[in-house]
């Protein structure tokens, strides 16, 4: 029973496709009819969006190649210049056309060269009385390029006056593609998240030959159970499936179990599944070492991931600007008086502050403060006397590039720059720690 | 680098300047390949196993497996996080080593991208492309040289045009000929990674690191590629920098190099505690080279720097650094030396002390001929030279018993036991005084080890000066071995090292003193004689360096020169200028007295000091008014006219000043009042 049916395509070839996207069958029919037969004129362009992972680009490119239509496939990002992009859908077009692997170098710098020549590729052969498609993957990246690409791709078909369909494929609203000044309305299609049952579908197609579809099936049932909360990118899932099948099968393989014994299979594997989920998930530590730590049978535990290494050395006065730039960005200003003269006399919180006030500095996030202000707080929390150097000033610019420090509007440096620190409490805390500062009296919120 | 033409210009040659110009150059030659050498050993192992690392990334890509894992997993790029810490300048030596190791074992294509060239991921790709073809020029022949320059101008940056060039010089290097192969390239493989190095990962921006990751994924097929991260704070700025959806294409390993003060402590402990070299630097000099390590940029190269400067300095200041050399030369340049020099060699502060301790004969003999000084001073520095063989020895000695007691009372690095060292008698400290008491509780298998240690530092030594020593240490540890009862009994009062931590050292130190009135146990006796034995080693052998005679020829004591070049204080410096333009113009008519303004002075100077009394934002009008006034002092106010009219030409030059304070950056344009400018510095007011 066949759901894909068309009269101007062979019943074999909507058949393989059939099988080759599964959970997709009714976005390819709708497809297929606005396609209509190859030499029909198609919408001039369609906008396909969802989710990642719901099989736009790979539904796109089966479709197109299983039924042979002629096409071109750009992703965006790699062609990230407009000449990039034009040249490439250029040089895709001749070996299409011609089918020899020879190409002659194009030189297309705006779109009107790019109108012309392709009115000259397409009209060298046979292309002429068969739509011609061009798939523009992640189209959001033409945003940024010149403001005529977008609209020019959308009306392709009326500026060529060419049998050509552009289709736009990307993860986000057509909403947030329309520019200013108004362009084409394309055709929009939403190709919506795979469900659990889809992905269990899908997921289960490929099983390895080893072993029978249902124990693969079963295999990714408990895989799906651990990773469905966090993960429905089917990408992840499938390369996720394949590292952990070999710890699956371990029972089998030893012969302490059948294929058919779910339960003690399900027991051998969830605990595992659970450990994968909270390090090669993450990429805390990489899936090769995880690969290897499954053949020596050892714990992950051994191998410390990413984030266990938070610890960082600071040369000593650098951990004190740290520090200093810390209570800038936290404080209030009128603060400073209060926390660095000796005789400030007793303020009472309550009182003295203002009512924005009241919200925690740290709900807020770092505010902004000039280079002197940093100084007089380095100076006043510093034991002994510290000369404003060469290599004060050079540290703090190393913190800014380490990423620690960041400078607030570029345009001001020389006169009075500012700054911002981005560090988190706890990194702060331990650095105060090191030098045997208690950051947390200074602290204003902590008051 | 070296001031050459300064080192020779100092009229005739008496003070040996040519010699000690070639003496210092061979003497940093010699270091510099030293520490290089040091760097390599130490990288070593990081590198070691990045190349296995790299050997394992891609060699499915050559074996082109059918298997199902395969065809199922996700093809992510594989990816080196290394941590190098947080001394940048370091960094570009571990590189350029880097580099080289894996352009001779692994693979000739090698990228190093620098977050200033790659502000987009357009130049990205040029840079890229730029260097990985590049590389590939010296393969070619020379002669398609210019055709491949041609083609690189007309290359489209994009990455099918560099795996089309990757899969042409892969199967260029499969044809040809073994002869024409460079000797290198047999040990790569046929199809070698391509790597990519972030050389500082940090400050790179999220979108062209992303941009570049999700290319070069969807090509990972076709071209082996590698990526490098430098990372210099932690691996956490990976996920800082990359979303979930960006790093998932990435198969992160970690490796971290050295800590930076491991590094330091091993030039330090091969460059100075060593007799390798001759030259030597003064307490002062090494703790002004430390505390810029510690306090502010923790760069090995820095440092080294530092130390170069102070062997320039040294030889270029210093005339008797001509004897700075090593002990089969010091014959020789001592016989040589001119009339000047052994006049300079009786000025020398130390070498006055030694002639007032001899008896008077002799007192006139070094005196007043020449001939006898340079006997008495070469043997005076084959003194120095033994003194420094037999001081490292007995510092280590002595380090091995102050690095393991609690508190660590002389410094837990050997770096610091030197400085204190050299500082003044050690043995006169407090911290000396507690240190031996500490020890004298130590139990009696660390003190056994740390015998065992001693005795293996002070064998190593070819002299025979430490025989006696060493026999002596052997006996003590004989002894150790018959004492009966080798467990120590809470009567011992001894505890282990671990122990000792957790107690503070007050209790400990009342604890002995409550336990003194017993009496003393054989092994408490020993443990007496033992530390008594080191202490006297100590008092014999670990004398200041300034103590000794002629220590000036070798030690380098120039601290606040260095200081100056090293530390510089731009703020204070220009304050000094501007507040005291006699201190850097030498007028005697610019001296002023109290904090007055002289109208002698400089325009700017006045201006700056007027400035000094206003609070952050300047009435531009009063600020005339006062310059024009200070200007005027000396000239008689007879000048009716110009009393309610300010001069143009003052006007004129007050302008001129305040528009240079401007571009020094003390002051900018206000927006917040008329006729106002803002101060940006604080402190005067």
């Amino acid at each position: 029973m066949p759901n894909l049916e068309h009269p101007a395509y062979p019943a074999a070839d909507l058949l393989r496709l059939e099988v080759l996207v599964p959970c997709r069958e009714s976005q390819v029919s709708t497809l297929l009819s606005i396609f209509g037969e190859r030499q029909q004129f198609s919408f001039p362009s369609i906008f396909i969006y969802g989710h990642t992972s719901s099989g736009k680009t790979y539904v796109m490119k089966t479709l197109l190649t299983t039924l042979q239509l002629p096409h071109v496939f750009v992703n965006c990002v790699e062609y990230f210049t407009s000449r990039l992009l034009l040249e490439e859908i250029l040089i895709q077009l001749q070996s299409c056309s011609s089918g020899a692997k020879h190409t002659s170098p194009v030189h297309c710098d705006t779109l009107n060269d790019f109108v012309r020549l392709f009115k000259q590729a397409v009209a060298s052969q046979e292309l002429q009385d068969q739509t011609l498609y061009i798939v523009l993957d992640r189209a959001e990246q033409l945003r940024e390029m010149e403001a005529n690409i977008l609209p020019a791709f959308l009306r392709l078909q009326e500026l060529t006056d060419r049998n050509v369909t552009v289709i736009l494929l990307s993860e986000i609203v057509w909403e947030l593609f329309r520019p200013n000044i108004g362009c084409f309305e394309p055709f929009t299609m939403y190709f919506p998240d795979y469900s659990i049952g889809h992905l269990q579908k899908i997921l289960s197609q490929n099983h390895p030959p080893e072993y029978s579809a249902d124990f693969y099936a079963a295999y990714i049932n408990i895989l799906l159970g651990v990773f469905y909360m966090v993960c429905r990118d089917l990408k992840e899932l499938r390369h996720l499936a394949a590292l952990n099948f070999a710890k699956y099968c371990e029972p089998v393989v030893r012969g302490e179990a059948n294929e058919r014994d779910t339960r003690k299979l399900w027991k051998n594997i969830e605990p595992h599944l659970k450990k994968a989920m909270q390090t090669v998930y993450l990429r805390e530590i990489s899936s090769s070492q995880w690969e290897r730590l499954q053949q020596d049978g050892g714990e992950p535990g051994q191998l410390k991931g990413l984030s266990a290494h938070t610890h960082m050395e600071l040369p000593y006065y650098s951990k004190f600007l740290l520090i200093a730039a810390y209570l800038a960005s936290y404080n209030p200003v009128r603060t400073d008086k209060r926390f660095f003269l000796k005789h400030h006399g007793k303020i009472r919180k309550t009182n003295f502050m203002k009512k924005h006030e009241k919200t925690s500095n740290h709900l807020l996030g770092p505010k902004p403060f000039p280079l002197d202000r940093l100084l007089a707080i380095l100076y006043s929390i510093v034991d002994n006397r510290v000369a404003p150097t060469a290599n004060i000033f050079s540290q703090i610019t190393s913190l800014v590039t380490l990423q620690l420090l960041s400078m607030v509007g570029q345009n001001d440096q020389l006169d009075g720059p500012r700054y911002k620190c981005t560090v988190s409490l706890d990194f702060i805390r331990a650095i105060a720690r090191t030098v045997n500062f208690d950051i947390i009296k200074y602290l204003y919120d902590f008051l | 680098m070296f001031p050459a033409p300064d080192f020779r210009c100092t009229s005739n040659d008496s003070e040996d300047t040519e010699l000690r110009f070639v003496t210092c150059q061979s003497l940093w030659n010699q270091i510099k390949s030293e520490t290089e050498q040091i760097q390599e050993n130490l990288n070593k192992q990081l590198l070691e196993n990045l190349v296995s690392f790299l050997s394992r990334s891609h060699s499915d890509f050559q074996e082109k497996t059918t298997e199902w894992t395969f065809k199922m997993k996700f093809r992510e790029i594989p990816t080196a996080a290394l941590v190098l810490g947080v001394n940048v300048t370091d960094h570009d030596l571990t590189f350029r080593g880097l580099s080289d190791v894996l352009q001779d074992n692994i693979t000739p294509y090698v990228a190093m991208l620098e977050a200033k060239d790659c502000p987009g991921i357009k130049n990205l790709m040029q840079k890229l492309m730029g260097q990985l073809m590049n590389c590939d020029l010296d393969v070619d022949s020379l002669e398609d040289e210019d055709c491949v320059q041609v083609s690189q101008n007309r290359v489209r940056c994009s990455m099918p045009s560099l795996i089309s060039w990757y899969d042409s010089v892969t199967k260029k290097t499969d044809s040809e000929t073994p002869s024409k192969k460079r000797n290198s390239s047999s040990r790569h493989w046929q199809s070698p990674p391509v790597v990519v190095v972030f050389k500082d990962m940090e400050s790179f921006t999220t979108k062209v690191l992303q941009d570049f990751i999700v290319i070069s994924s969807q090509h990972i097929h076709e071209l082996p590629l590698v990526l490098i991260f430098g990372i210099a704070t932690s691996p956490m700025i990976i996920h800082r920098l990359l979303p979930h959806s960006v790093s998932s294409l990435l198969c992160i390993e970690l490796f971290q190099s050295i800590s930076c003060k491991e590094h330091l402590s091993t030039i330090i402990d091969k460059l100075l505690l060593t007799s390798q070299f001759p030259f030597k630097l003064g307490e002062k000099v090494l703790q002004v080279l430390i505390n810029i390590f510690l306090y502010h940029d923790f760069s090995v190269q820095n440092f080294i720097k530092g130390f170069q400067l102070c062997i320039v300095e040294h030889f270029y200041s210093q005339p008797l650094s001509v004897l700075c050399c090593h002990l089969v030369d010091i014959k020789k340049r001592v016989y040589s030396l001119s009339h000047d020099q052994c006049e300079n060699i009786r000025r020398l502060p130390s070498f006055r002390r030694y002639v007032e301790k001899q008896e008077s004969g002799k007192q006139i003999e070094l005196l007043t001929n020449d001939s006898f000084l340079k006997v008495e001073t070469k043997k005076l520095l084959e003194d120095l030279h033994v003194y420094h063989e037999n001081y490292v020895r007995i510092l280590r000695c002595l380090h091995v018993f102050t690095s393991s007691l609690p508190k660590y009372p002389l410094g837990k690095q050997i770096r610091e036991l030197h400085c204190a060292c050299l500082e003044n008698r050690v043995w006169e400290t407090e911290e000396y005084e507690s240190s031996l008491q500490l020890a004298r509780m130590l139990n009696k298998t660390d003190l056994v080890t740390m015998l065992q240690q001693c005795v293996e530092i002070l064998m190593s030594s070819s002299g025979k000066e430490f025989d006696r020593a060493v026999e002596k240490l052997k006996e003590f540890l004989t002894q150790f071995q018959n004492l009966e009862g080798g467990l120590c009994s809470p009567e011992n009062n001894c505890l282990p090292c671990s122990l000792m931590h957790h107690f503070f050292l007050k209790t400990l130190l009342e604890l002995k003193e409550s336990r003194r009135s017993k009496k003393l146990t054989k092994f408490e006796m020993l443990r007496f004689e033992v530390v008594d034995y080191i202490d006297s080693l100590v008092r014999r052998y670990l004398v200041p360096a300034d103590e000794r005679t002629l220590h000036e020829v070798v030690y380098f004591n120039g601290a606040a020169v260095l200081r100056g070049h090293l530390n510089a204080a731009p703020r204070t410096a220009l304050h000094t200028a501007l507040n005291n333009p006699h201190w850097y113009l030498k007028n005697q008519a610019l001296r002023c007295d109290g904090g007055g303004i002289s109208n002698k002075a400089p325009d700017i100077c006045i201006v700056y000091k007027l400035h000094l009394e206003c609070g952050r934002l300047i009435n531009l009008v009063d600020w005339l008014e006062a310059f024009s006034t200070v200007v005027m002092a000396a000239e008689e106010p007879n000048d009716a006219a110009s009393s309610d009219q300010v001069d143009d030409v003052i006007h004129a030059r007050f302008i001129r000043a305040v528009s240079e304070l401007e571009l020094l950056g003390f002051i900018k344009p206000s927006k917040q009042k008329t006729d106002h400018v803002a101060r940006l510095t604080w402190g005067g007011c």
